[in-house]
């Protein structure tokens, strides 16, 4: 690649001394005149004051943010999925005040141009009736939803929110790359990016005059709210749920605007109503933010084999009991194809061309195009005609290399001469640069814009900011950008002070946040009840594991009676084997993992970063061999992990129904693990230590020495760990704080009878109550736990399916 | 001809189900000239805790219905009478391939009945190159449109065996033409693509058929359940023309129309949904009783 260094001027210093923009390609920095440009001179004098560590220092702070905050990128290799580190450039974009105001022009009529053909191709047909669009670009469309048909009313609008990647072209216009209706936005995004420069740029940030984006979100808000108009149901997010790579996102909106995040599965629809099934019972649902492809949504009307769908959904469409943000359908915009035919219609429909031109494309259905395609092979790209994934991230492209190739190679003609109507060819983009540091110093590299807008009662209105991708090679090609990159934040910076708003403090008259006070979904309630028995299941089986090793480690050989009893009647009867013992934990910890990754709008970043440290230490140290001495202190040490993340949950959340069935989950599982201790004491081959084992494993050695005498009787042990309203780790303890949770969930106690759940534990609890020591036999224990069993599955009955 | 038509569809659901809810497409429709509905009537047991009538995209009549109780048995009986005349003659009008193609380009209708949605592909039907060949292979230099579709739907039924337990209605068009076996669905599938392939829009009919032969004539094939055949786009002039590969002829007063799509999918007749841990057993009985 040819490049330029010039003299920069006033702005010189180490960053810079490198910095080779590409002849032939725009530098969103470096103006024509080799000048910084004036919107990024003040970040670059900051940025010269600054010493490589101060930098690096700066840069580790964003990053930290990004980390605590559970920000990741998760990439899909075959079938196995994987979290790596969020790829920040700690280089803003920055775009001054009146050029953003130039882009906004342009989108903003592309934006209105797509309403009309929306509203066309699920109407009147007239574009096609009037040879603008060509008939088989709907036919064979399979982003076209005939069930849609003349749904949507005149009075309300087809797109709500719109995003459009933008690429600046060699003679520094701007350019359409993609139309994004339902494709990923990565809006939520933008918000971390920016959280995270604030943090790397602290005094610098606050001064500097860069439009703050919390107000484009308030927007969102205030949106959506209008949008449910006077339909008491909620507003929420449709998630494909968290197999999707873009499911972190759905839950970082969901959290951020105060949506509730559900799922097809979560959903039923009565009587043409959407109702999302709640602890509390079916609610009904007015807006749905739909984030799984339109195609999928309805197994009964659309794509039959999809199973993140909810059947009948489309009928609580089209009886207008339900809206979506941007409507049911709107996806078909997305065909790439579409972008040879807008311009013509802008001029035909608008009277005027696009402010903004989409990148030149050719459907090769028509000869003449198509010859077109083939003449100028070597500045075209081939791909679908129909596809509505955005260029940037569809592999199918074929991208002519001028270099390599003279003409179109066989197959590419072949399809072009026989399957001309599925094809379309568009002009290779070139991008502009914009700086990245690399190795201590600044690099130029290709990047292209995400620019997001909200339709308000004033009309659209763009978020000033964006989010940037910026390319990890030098090709300045449009297409490299698959290849992976960073992300950056995008500045658009004003000459004067710019207002403040931020979600924190919202005007008066603003929507409230809690959209979806109350609503907890029942596959939530579920994943959270699974975390806190898993969790617990986890710590029992931990306590087990030391107190086993803990002996071994004094020299009882694996043959005595205490370990005997130990492997045979509390761990299933498996062998003397650190490692099989240690899948006693492990698997219910991969089990709480799993639910709370299930549920992340529900799970703080706090719970969720807690937990997968103690995966990792259980990560760390499965499979290798440990001497018996550094089990004791690893699985302390986990347990101390375990016991942090049980502290935290108690602590530090909200006390709210989710609340509730994880502590839920936690009391049952740790009163039946206790159970199954107590049981197993009275028996005659009960062997010597299996008293003092139960205390240890009710962590109560100390409160029995205090309350009792040192040597531990059954009838003691018992009262500390049956029956003791007081001890923490008592059976009777967690009955009754089962209790009252369960009193708060809904319709347990507010009649006249009590529910199902509420009397069977009021029944368990009534009975711990009134037991002696010498009534607990190993019947009643069996009986307790058969009863603590019978109430798990009472609860999800009652409130989990 | 004047038919009674009586069609029963029950599921039998191995462990309880709950949440039941069934788009059906099984009442004849009404076609101009050529059917005249003159009685039906759907019965669910048990009763439904909703239940409504509409129209699909391509006109066919839908019934949608729910049961939210569990309940282990479910039935589906249609009834009606109907009066079916047959389909306007072929008209001896030529249309070469590349006149067609002329047309179609030309086309700027989207209504239910305009060929751009019979090109494919459609929710069951991806175009297959080895299907693709057996159509070229067929395909006779200077045939019109017309005599392309009888060609290749006669050369169908010569290679496809009729067998009811060689495939499902979840089977693939492409397995049915490697195995060479199936049912008039699999024949139907089979030759919508062969015709796509060759640009010719097709799609997909599902209706009745009548169940004994008049004096002398054969038993038709696929009587004793719902049948489905194929229509094909010969170009404005002659329209639609509908084919029954599996039966070898074109389509007359022996078919009754219940719907039309671009393949199964479109007009499954019962596409179910509900929550229910086990198996389900279906069954179905058609009759078609000539009414004298």
């Amino acid at each position: 690649m040819a490049s330029t260094q010039t003299n920069r001027g006033g702005a010189s210093n180490d960053l810079l001394a490198n910095y080779a923009t590409h002849r032939g390609v725009r530098d969103e920095m470096i103006g024509a005149d080799g000048a910084v440009k004036p919107a990024w001179r003040d970040l670059m004098k900051h940025l010269g004051e600054l010493s490589t560590e101060g930098l690096a220092h700066r840069f580790a702070r964003g990053d930290q943010y990004l980390s605590e905050a559970g920000v990741f990128y998760r990439q899909y290799d075959d079938t196995v999925s994987s979290e790596r580190e969020w790829p920040l450039s700690h280089i803003p974009v920055v775009l001054g005040e009146s050029e953003w105001a130039e882009i906004g022009a342009g989108l903003v009529q592309r934006a209105d141009l797509l309403e009309y053909v929306v509203r066309d191709f699920y109407g009147a047909n007239d574009l096609v009736r009037s040879g603008q669009i060509p008939a088989a670009l709907l036919g064979q469309n399979p982003a076209w939803l005939r069930p849609m048909m003349g749904v949507q009313p005149k009075s309300e609008p087809f797109l709500n929110f719109l995003s459009f990647e933008i690429g600046r072209g060699p003679d520094g216009r701007w350019w359409v790359i993609s139309d994004i209706v339902e494709s990923p936005t990565t809006t939520g995004f933008a918000i971390e990016n920016r959280v995270a420069l604030s943090r790397v740029f602290p005094n610098f940030f606050s001064n500097a005059h860069v439009h703050r984006i919390a107000g484009f979100f308030q927007a969102i808000q205030q949106r959506l709210f209008d949008l449910r108009g006077k339909g008491a149901g909620q507003i929420a997010m449709l998630s494909p749920g968290p197999m999707n790579q873009n499911y972190a996102e759905h839950a970082y909106l969901a959290r951020y605007l105060g949506l509730l995040l559900v799922e097809g599965e979560d959903l039923i629809v009565t009587d043409g109503q959407a109702m999302v099934r709640t602890v509390s019972g079916p609610k009904p649902i007015s807006l749905l933010w739909n984030r799984v492809p339109s195609a999928m949504i309805d197994p009964l009307e659309l794509e039959a084999a999809s199973l993140i769908g909810t059947p009948g959904l489309l009928d609580a469409l089209r009886r207008r009991n339900l809206r979506m943000l941007n409507a049911e359908g709107a996806g078909v915009l997305e065909t790439r194809a579409l972008m040879a035919f807008l311009p013509k219609i802008a001029r035909k429909h608008l009277g005027q061309p696009l402010i903004m031109p989409n990148i030149a494309t050719w459907w090769c259905g028509h000869a003449a195009e198509r010859d077109h395609v083939i003449r100028h092979c070597e500045q075209m790209m081939v791909g679908s005609a129909f596809s509505t994934v955005p260029l940037m991230a569809d592999p199918g492209t074929f991208v002519f290399d001028a270099d390599k190739l003279g003409s179109f190679p066989d197959h590419v003609m072949s399809l072009l001469q026989t399957s001309g109507r599925e094809l379309v060819g568009q002009e290779t983009v070139t991008l502009s640069t914009t700086p990245v540091y690399e190795n201590e110093q600044l690099v130029a590299r290709p990047m292209c814009l995400r620019v997001f807008l909200v339709r308000t009662a004033d009309g659209w209105q763009m978020m000033p900011g964006g989010y940037a991708r910026v390319s990890g090679g030098d090709d300045p090609k449009a297409l490299a950008m698959q290849r992976g990159g960073k992300v950056a934040d995008v500045w658009i910076v004003s000459d004067t002070p710019v207002p403040q708003t931020s979600l924190l403090t919202p005007k008066a008259d603003a929507p409230t946040r809690a959209f979806s006070e109350g609503a907890l979904p029942s596959r939530s309630a579920d994943n959270l009840f699974w975390v806190g028995r898993n969790v617990e299941r986890a710590e029992f089986n931990v306590r087990l594991f030391r107190a086993y090793f803990a002996r071994v480690s004094d020299g009882v050989s694996p043959g005595a009676p205490i370990l005997r009893y130990i492997r045979k009647h509390l761990l299933f009867g498996v062998t003397h084997d650190a490692a099989t013992m240690a899948e006693r934990f492990e698997t219910p910890l991969y089990g709480a993992l799993q639910a709370a990754t299930k549920i992340g709008d529900r799970f703080s970043p706090d719970g969720m970063k807690a937990l997968k440290d103690i995966v990792q230490n259980v990560d760390r140290l499965h499979g290798i061999k440990v001497e018996p001495d550094d089990i004791l202190t690893e699985s302390s040490l986990l347990l101390r992990k375990i016991t942090g993340f049980s502290g935290l949950v108690h602590e530090n959340m909200y006390r709210s129904h989710g609340w509730r069935f994880l502590s839920l989950g936690i009391s049952l599982e740790r009163a039946a693990g206790m159970v199954r201790v107590l049981r197993q004491l009275g028996r005659a081959d009960a062997p010597e230590g299996a008293l003092n084992l139960a205390l240890e494993l009710g962590d109560s050695i100390v409160s029995h020495r205090a309350r009792f005498s040192v040597v531990a009787d059954i009838g003691s042990v018992f009262h500390m760990l049956a029956l003791d309203a007081n001890n923490p780790r008592s059976v009777r303890f967690h009955v009754t704080r089962a209790n009252q949770q369960i009193k708060e969930l809904p319709g347990q106690t507010g009649g006249a009878v009590l529910g199902d759940v509420a009397r069977r534990i009021l029944l368990l609890e009534t009975q711990l109550a009134t037991v002696t020591t010498d009534g607990l036999t190993t019947e009643l224990f069996d009986r307790i736990e058969r009863e603590l069993w019978a109430l798990s599955d009472a609860l999800t009955e009652t409130f989990l399916v | 001809m004047e038919y009674d038509i009586r069609l029963t569809l029950s599921h039998t659901y191995h462990s309880p189900a709950g949440n039941g809810r069934h788009v059906v497409r099984v009442v004849p429709r009404a076609l101009g000239g050529r059917q005249r509905l003159k009685l039906s009537m759907l019965t669910i047991t048990p009763s439904p805790s909703e239940q409504f009538d509409s129209v699909d995209f391509f006109g066919n009549q839908t019934t949608t219905f729910v049961h939210a109780d569990v309940h282990s048995e479910m039935a589906i009986t249609m009834a009606c009478r109907i009066d079916v005349q047959a389909p306007a003659p072929l008209l001896d009008f030529p249309l070469t391939a590349e006149q067609l193609a002329v047309e179609l380009a030309d086309v700027r209708e989207m209504g239910p009945l305009s060929p751009t949605h019979f090109l494919g592909p459609s929710p069951r039907l991806v175009a297959n190159s080895e299907i693709s060949a057996f159509a070229r292979a067929i395909r006779r230099d200077g045939d019109s449109v017309a005599d392309t579709v009888m060609r290749l739907g006669e050369a169908l039924h010569g290679i496809m065996t009729f067998d009811a337990m060689a495939t499902t209605v979840d089977t693939n068009a492409v397995d049915a033409f490697r195995l060479k076996r199936g049912v008039c669905q699999d024949y139907s599938h089979v030759m919508i693509l062969a015709l796509r392939a060759l640009g010719i829009p097709a799609g997909y009919v599902s209706g009745y058929l009548r169940t004994l032969p008049p004096k002398g004539g054969t038993r038709l094939e696929g009587a004793d359940a719902m049948h489905a055949w194929v229509k094909a786009w010969c170009g404005a002039a002659l329209g639609w023309v509908e084919y029954d590969p599996t039966n070898r002829c074109i389509v007359g007063t022996d078919h009754i129309v219940v719907g039309y799509g671009r393949d199964y999918a479109d007009v499954s007749p019962d596409i179910g949904h509900l929550r229910s841990a086990g198996n389900q057993t279906t069954s179905q009985s058609v009759d078609v009783k000539v009414v004298t």
